[in-house]
């Protein structure tokens, strides 16, 4: 390679490291700018980035309508597998700036059987589609999937607790995703220079004495540079050869996106996140700004027509999942700002524009803009991103401070609130427990409390009238115990079938050799179940069972402090059973040596994992939904939302390193009487968490009456967006059921 | 069941004064802590509606606010009826208060803002509302304010104006006999309190609320733009649109909530308004 790069593509790029070796931190460190400025730069719209857009527009509500839009039956995905397809036009005459889409025409959505045959058909079947016999006799008769593997290693323990509801959502049946390939490289270094790196990678392995660990190594090498080829040849359709660096701040938003592109033709990952690119994409943007080769209005036109790409981001997928995971969310989650470990903020002119895109598309709930959030970013970005955030609810605030000790500051999040080092590190997505039904099993020795059904042997039952502390804690312990090692049992039959037969070929292509690993568990019900013990502890709590024994009811005799007042008696059992569920899931051996992790964190299945668990002895009445991700019960929470908030802040993140989320859903009244001041205050709410330990925090700024009259006028608000636990929604997707948990469970307000 | 609230320790201690019966009467309305009390150097109680933390309704940024139960004042409007009176407050001591709102501290430094002493009507106890704020500002060094009607300023005394960053004061009227109409108490008192905070150099906020047909009257609202506008020390004037969340706290006390049927102020109502105080120079939201 010459000095500069291929023909120039490096000119004036400085620092030497990320040269000789695939390095994409050190090469964005040595050359972006850092923008302490305001606002005030930014352009709207171009009239082709709306028309473009106005397009798209008129389709959503017909999709929403069916539930898909399209979808080829008769084509399994795989990174070439379509035809060039644009939003608007042909190869010819189209108008995307920035081009590519999953399928041969927007909107249109592929099958991707790998993970398991039978819910791509219950998918097809479930919007009206045939499944194709050709296709189904591949997949069930000559190609074996990842589900199907999965349930060939599963205990029946592992299976019970599946259809019980304790352990749910696991990605045995759907992709596993939460892996950010680093799409950068593609544009940095050209695909040949990537597929060089990944050639000496494996003879280096081929030097090894083959183990089993060796082989697979070898192999996944090999099938992550055939996914480079197919990449490049994907990419040759459209027009473009990619085998070279990008040369220009376009090209490097279109090598990047293919790349990505990539990555969501093969995979039908729960995340596809995109990781962190905007300082990235900058140092081009800003390169062909000095030399007068773009105006401002370019540079924001291109950051806009890939955010639309972003946007029509669509996988098939069952009306099940849909039920834990509503909205139709693909997590194209876009990490941004923070500050780098030299202490200069990670804010460029292009973290500006991206935030921009949902003033000038208006706010949609994908990509999931995520922005690191810490006390020392500059002024006028905190009031930017404040800005938005209250404008439009569709962007997320998490905590730098905490992530950057751990990750260093060239972190993504995957999904909603799990952290890792871009192309260095993955994780083995692990669903949730559900650990307030895991304290109905202590209490009832294992039988479910709705079927009756003994699913845990070898436990006795409490007994005795009214619950005592001491004894219940005692066996919750060693419920949790015996939770934490099933759950790991069968996660780790899960990643070692995703691997073999639905592995990231693209996505790890795109990562160093040696990740890190992380086995990332959760759990749902925190708030449910540090109330019920808060109530067991502090007040009386009578049993009421039926005829055979079973305790399916529970009468509080008495007050008891609730955990969302910053009350340490509720406050410290949260924490209590965030940390030893943490020690249960450490105490058993990972695959692949992953670092065992947990979140608290519940998506939309707050709601059907309520649904799922009977009575509480905090009071909760059986099937009402449990508060999302690590949130309180709304209602309990009696002295604002800031108080509650500093309930959660409480829980280690040591403890949780998968992240632990928090939703707060304020009227605009409830931040300040002008919008600048609502603006300055919101700006010092998010201060104010993070500083007191707060990881996450979703901000809805929203009056009730405009999600009442969301959910009896849809077509009034087609792009109203609202955050949930982790990620953002167009809220007329969601079910009549999750609106009212909305509206009903998260909302503080001022009187 | 019911989830607790508060402290376990919700037990009355003794207190020494009796909270009068509503409604309440002229004068006097609370003995101050009796010389006795002072002599054993009890710890100062006070009567407590409840406590929260709020972001920009308050005084400026996040706030702890606590609220003291008891009111001289009746107004129409009120949204919160539930504190007139005393004996609907809990019994709670500055160290209590003070131990909660410490949890605060570090938040409220990173996030801005400070600690407000609100009610009911704080100068109604205001040994315990004194004790209070000079607590909050030299013991947890938050910036404090006052939210007060200024019907019982006359109690506030010097020392316990020293602690007070920011008065926030209520001006329900410039009209008496509107003033006493919606309050069932003379005007004066409030006006005195002002110019008194205008003459220690005091930063206020005005507060006033409109209500349709009650108390937007333009002469009525200029009246008290004009006032606010000669003391010199105010800084900002909300414009509050009378609302009637409060309205379920009315009936359940069995109390006939007069202004039912009054619609809130439109925008351009209170646009008005904001229009008539901005006119007389001052920074009207």
């Amino acid at each position: 390679m010459d000095a500069t790069g291929h023909g120039g593509a490096w000119d004036g790029f400085k620092g030497g490291l990320w040269r000789d070796s695939i390095d994409v931190r050190d090469f964005v460190q040595h050359n972006y700018a850092p923008y302490e400025g305001d606002a005030d730069f930014l352009t709207g719209p171009t009239p082709r980035t709306t028309a473009v857009w106005q397009r798209l527009l008129s389709m959503f509500p017909e999709e929403n309508e069916r539930g898909v839009h399209d979808v080829d039956i008769a084509t399994p995905s795989r990174i070439d597998a379509f035809k060039p397809g644009y939003v608007d036009g042909t190869a010819v005459d189209h108008k995307d700036l920035i081009v590519g889409l999953q399928t041969d025409a927007p909107l249109k959505r592929a099958i991707m059987p790998n993970g398991g045959w039978r819910m791509v058909e219950s998918a097809l079947n479930s919007y009206g589609y045939p499944a194709d016999p050709a296709v189904k006799d591949i997949y069930t008769h000559l190609r074996k999937t990842h589900n199907e593997g999965v349930f060939d290693a599963y205990t029946p323990e592992i299976r019970a607790c599946r259809s019980a509801g304790i352990i749910t959502g696991l990605p045995d049946a759907y992709g596993r995703g939460r892996i950010i390939g680093d799409y950068r490289r593609v544009a940095l270094y050209g695909v040949d220079r990537l597929i060089a790196a990944k050639e000496a990678d494996k003879a280096r392995r081929c030097l090894d004495w083959p183990t089993e660990h060796v082989i697979r190594d070898r192999e996944e090498i090999s099938e992550q540079i055939k996914a480079l080829g197919e990449l490049k040849a994907m990419a040759l359709s459209y027009g473009y050869d990619i085998s070279g660096p990008a040369r220009t701040g376009r090209e490097a938003v279109q090598w990047l996106y293919f790349g990505y592109l990539a990555a969501v033709k093969e995979q039908n990952g729960a995340a596809m996140s995109i990781g962190r690119i905007d300082n990235f994409l900058d140092v081009y943007l800003q390169r062909d700004l000095d030399r007068g080769l773009i105006t401002e209005s370019e540079a924001q036109e291109f950051i806009d027509d890939f955010v639309i790409k972003l946007r029509i981001v669509r996988f098939l997928r069952t009306p099940e999942y849909n039920e834990g995971f509503s909205g139709d969310p693909t997590w194209v989650t876009w990490s941004m700002a923070g500050i780098g470990e030299d202490g200069r903020p990670l804010v460029s002119r292009t973290t500006f524009r991206a935030l921009q895109t949902l003033y000038n598309l208006g706010p949609a709930p994908e990509p999931n803009l995520t922005v690191f959030w810490s006390g020392r970013l500059p002024r006028a970005f905190k009031d930017f991103a404040a800005r938005v955030a209250i404008d439009t609810s569709a962007i997320q605030f998490e905590s730098d401070e905490l992530m950057r000790p751990k990750y260093g500051d060239d972190t993504a999040i995957a999904c909603c609130v799990s952290a890792m080092a871009v192309g260095r590190q993955m994780q083995f997505f692990g669903a949730r427990v559900n650990v307030a039904k895991a304290l109905l099993y202590a209490i009832n020795g294992g039988r479910d409390e709705l079927t009756g059904k003994r699913v845990v042997e070898g436990f006795e039952p409490i007994e005795g009238d009214h619950l005592d502390y001491d004894t219940v804690a005692e066996r919750y312990d060693a419920m949790l115990g015996w939770l934490g090692k099933t759950y790991v049992h069968a996660l780790n039959v899960i990643h070692y079938m995703h691997d073999k037969y639905a592995y990231e070929r693209l996505e790890m292509a795109l990562h160093d050799q040696d990740v890190l690993r992380t086995m990332a568990c959760g759990i749902a019900g925190l708030s449910v179940a540090a109330d019920s013990l808060s109530a067991i502890k502090h007040a009386r709590v009578k049993v009421v069972r039926d005829e055979t024994g079973l305790a399916v009811d529970y009468e509080i005799e008495g007050d008891y402090p609730a955990y969302g007042n910053n009350d340490e008696r509720a406050d410290a059992l949260a924490q209590r059973i965030v940390s030893d569920f943490m020690g249960k899931i450490r105490q058993h051996p990972t695959y692949r040596d992953a670092v065992h992790t947990q979140s608290v964190l519940t998506i939309t299945s707050n709601v059907v994992y309520g649904k799922k668990t009977g009575n509480t002895p905090d009071g909760r009445r059986a099937g009402e939904p449990f508060a999302p991700g690590a949130n309180p019960m709304n209602g309990r929470d009696a002295h604002g939302y800031i108080a509650s908030a500093l309930s959660v802040a409480k829980l280690d993140y040591d403890d949780a390193e998968d992240g632990i989320s928090l939703t707060n859903t304020i009227t605009p009244d409830a931040l300040g009487r002008t919008p600048d001041e609502r603006v300055a205050n919101l700006a010092g709410v998010l201060d104010g968490y993070m500083a007191s330990g707060g990881f996450h925090m979703n901000v809805n700024v929203l009056d009730k009456a405009t999600l009442q009259d969301a959910m009896e006028h849809p077509e009034h608000h087609p792009q109203l967006t609202i955050r949930v636990s982790g990620y953002a929604v167009n809220f007329v997707r969601l079910t009549r059921e999750q609106q009212l948990d909305v509206i009903n469970r998260t909302f503080h307000g001022s009187l | 069941m019911t989830v607790l609230l508060a402290p376990a320790t919700t037990t009355a201690t003794g207190a020494t004064s009796k909270p009068p019966a509503t409604p309440v009467p002229a004068a006097p309305l609370v003995p101050a802590v009796t010389p006795a009390a002072a002599a054993t150097r009890r710890p100062v109680t006070g009567s407590v509606h409840s406590w929260d933390l709020s972001t920009g309704v308050d005084g400026p940024g996040t706030r702890f606010v606590t609220f003291l139960a008891g009111c001289p004042l009746t107004c129409l409007y009120c949204h919160n009826p539930d504190t007139w009176r005393m004996r609907s407050g809990r019994r709670s001591t500055a160290d209590e208060v003070l131990a909660e709102a410490a949890k605060y501290t570090e938040f409220i430094a990173a996030a801005g803002g400070g600690a407000t002493v609100s009610g009911g009507e704080p100068l109604l106890q205001p040994v315990f509302t004194g004790e209070l704020l000079h607590r909050l500002k030299h013991q947890l060094g938050l910036h404090t304010a006052l939210d007060t009607s200024g019907f019982l300023g006359v109690r506030a005394t010097d020392a316990l104006l020293r602690d007070v960053d920011l008065v926030l004061l209520d001006i329900k009227s410039w009209d008496r006999e509107t003033y006493r109409e919606v309050t069932g108490r003379p005007l004066r008192p409030t006006l005195d309190f002002a110019d008194r905070l205008a003459a220690l150099g005091k930063e206020v906020w005005v507060r006033f609320v409109l209500v349709p047909g009650l108390t937007d009257d333009p002469a009525n609202v200029d009246g008290v733009a004009r006032f606010a506008a000669g003391l010199g020390n105010v800084s900002r004037v909300d414009v509050l649109p009378f609302h009637k969340l409060g309205t379920a706290k009315w009936d359940a006390l069995g109390k006939d909530f007069t202004l039912r049927d009054t619609p809130a102020p439109t925008p351009g109502q209170l646009a008005a308004a904001r229009e008539t105080f901005a006119a007389r120079g001052l920074r009207a939201v």
